[in-house]
């Protein structure tokens, strides 16, 4: 299997309480897998350490990727903020441009572009304050478009969002897929994942499984993680699992 | 008649010359840095920035007497001082950030009122509470005019990262931007504006002419830029007629000024063009889609 991503016995925690515990495993290239859980299962950790962004980390995430593009979850943005969708889409281009530099026109233009290939057309001067959930969702993945990332992690791309918007935003990630780029998602909606997505991650702070995603969702598995992520000890002990590097 | 009212004081009187130089410059750069306070959501930890100078400048009082210099310094030094503790606090504790600042604004203020008491007479301590903005002198309009310069200059080129950094921190993390540094940057200029504001308006107000005028322009404009460009006619206006009406009827010109902000702030709550009071009361057709 050509790897996008290995994860070698890696445990990221907050405040000493590991949110992901041991995890090893590995992410197909130019595929697309989605990471399910129970709520609390260190999905969203998952994918923050993978940008470098989790507070502590042990083990190693090895990479291929050259360029990662990440799609949060609504909540962590201000969505009151005095800003129009053009803008904020063109910020997708932060790599070329930075803080400083001035946009180019094919800048500009492959902004116009991503608008109108998530169905924004006419919305570029809106401000985002303006906008229905769906329609914002709309904006980020135009945005991620830009980016033109080989490794897309996208954190519930579908949380709250009816079924016309999730179908024309899976229509863009099934294109990222034809273009040979790596997509990450993560998602609660275990007939979606079996419907589109070939490999799954089975995540309940330590790996259940990860695969093919018919043999990950098994009855089996799902139950398993559910037992797993009940089990919470506020004054556990010093984990004793030594942090070896597995091959 | 109007030219005794409006033009005359200005020309016979240098103090009032210089003091509307000095309120142009404050209102330019501080309606941008007001702005942006609101935006990030600051507009009370802004105020608490502004108290804590206090110390820094009775300290500087303390040194150097009624010298602009060593109280300015001395503000500085303290303003950033506080948003760095509260900062450094809130990162390593469970605080939230606002709390930090109110603990450090509080422990600030006593420590000023108690060093200012220790030389100074209830006049020093007024002077610097409320400030004076009819005995700005020519290094107090360098000092403010340098201020107004350095945040333009300086805000223009943090503009993107500070945007950014406000409404979406993670994107710039994720892009490996440290959105700390613009940050604290941002707050530099803030705390420099407070400083320039401080000798005019008092450490207790110097936040009026910045925070006013640019909450009554979230009322008129959506954009950041548009924003600033309501809100600094707007904070130049108070300024020139609470100059004026300070001159005419012989009151205190600093709260005058920043109740004359206050007026603005509320007609254009009453008035303005988004959601205000006349766009809430008016019931326009609603649209077709």
């Amino acid at each position: 299997m050509n790897a996008a991503l290995r994860l070698v016995n890696l445990t990221v925690s907050y405040d000493r309480h590991p949110a992901v515990h041991h995890l090893s495993a590995e992410i197909p290239a130019a595929e697309m897998t989605a990471i399910v859980g129970p709520n609390g299962a260190g999905k969203s950790t998952l994918l923050k350490a993978l940008l470098g962004l989790a507070p502590h980390i042990e083990g190693r995430i090895e990479t291929t990727a050259k360029r990662i593009a990440y799609l949060p979850q609504q909540a962590e943005i201000d969505r009151s903020f005095p800003i129009s969708v053009f803008d904020t889409v063109l910020l997708g281009r932060w790599s070329r441009f930075g803080g400083f530099g001035a946009a180019k026109h094919v800048d500009i233009h492959d902004a116009q572009h991503a608008i109108e290939a998530v169905g924004l057309a006419g919305f570029e001067r809106r401000p985002i304050d303006t906008l229905s959930v769906g329609q914002f969702q709309r904006v980020l993945f135009a945005r991620l478009l830009l980016q033109d990332a080989d490794l897309v992690l996208l954190d519930e791309p579908f949380a709250a969002i009816d079924s016309k918007t999730v179908n024309d935003l899976m229509a863009v990630i099934q294109r990222w897929r034809a273009e040979q780029r790596t997509v990450i998602a993560v998602l609660h909606d275990l007939d979606q994942v079996r419907r589109d997505f070939p490999n799954a991650l089975l995540l309940a702070r330590e790996l259940v499984d990860a695969g093919p995603t018919a043999r990950v969702l098994s009855a089996e598995n799902l139950l398993r993680a559910r037992a797993m992520a009940e089990a919470w000890d506020e004054h556990a002990d010093a984990c004793d699992v030594p942090m070896k590097l597995s091959a | 008649m109007l030219y005794d009212l409006l033009i005359e004081p200005f020309a016979d009187f240098g103090f009032m010359r210089r003091a509307l130089v000095a309120s142009l410059a404050l209102s330019v750069g501080g309606s941008a840095i007001g702005v942006f306070l609101i935006l990030r959501r600051m507009s009370l930890m802004g105020d608490a920035l502004a108290h804590s100078l206090l110390p820094g400048a009775a300290l500087g009082f303390l040194l150097g007497g009624l010298s602009l210099p060593a109280m300015s310094l001395g503000g500085f030094v303290a303003g950033v001082a506080t948003a760095l503790i509260s900062g450094v606090i809130a990162r390593f504790s469970s605080m939230r950030e606002d709390a930090s600042f109110a603990a450090a604004y509080l422990t600030a203020m006593a420590l000023g009122v108690l060093i200012v008491s220790l030389r100074g007479s209830a006049v020093d301590l007024m002077n610097i509470l409320f400030g004076a903005i009819l005995a700005v002198d020519e290094t107090a309009l360098a000092l403010v005019a340098s201020t107004a310069t350095l945040t333009l200059v300086g805000l223009a080129a943090i503009y993107r990262p500070l945007v950014v950094e406000c409404f979406n921190p993670g994107f710039l993390a994720a892009m490996g931007i440290r959105g700390s540094v613009y940050h604290y940057l941002f707050l530099a200029l803030a705390v420099l504006n407070m400083v320039a504001g401080f000798q005019a308006l008092g450490t207790l107000m110097a936040l009026g002419l910045i925070l006013l005028p640019a909450v009554a322009a979230s009322f008129w404009a959506r954009e950041v830029w548009s924003m600033t460009l309501v809100a600094a006619p707007m904070a130049f206006a108070s300024a020139l007629i609470g100059l004026l009406v300070s001159f005419h009827v012989g009151l205190p010109s600093g709260p005058v000024i920043v109740l004359f902000a206050s007026l603005f702030f509320l007609g254009s709550l009453l008035l303005g063009s988004r959601a205000s009071v006349r766009a809430r009361l008016s019931h326009p057709v609603h649209l077709r889609g």
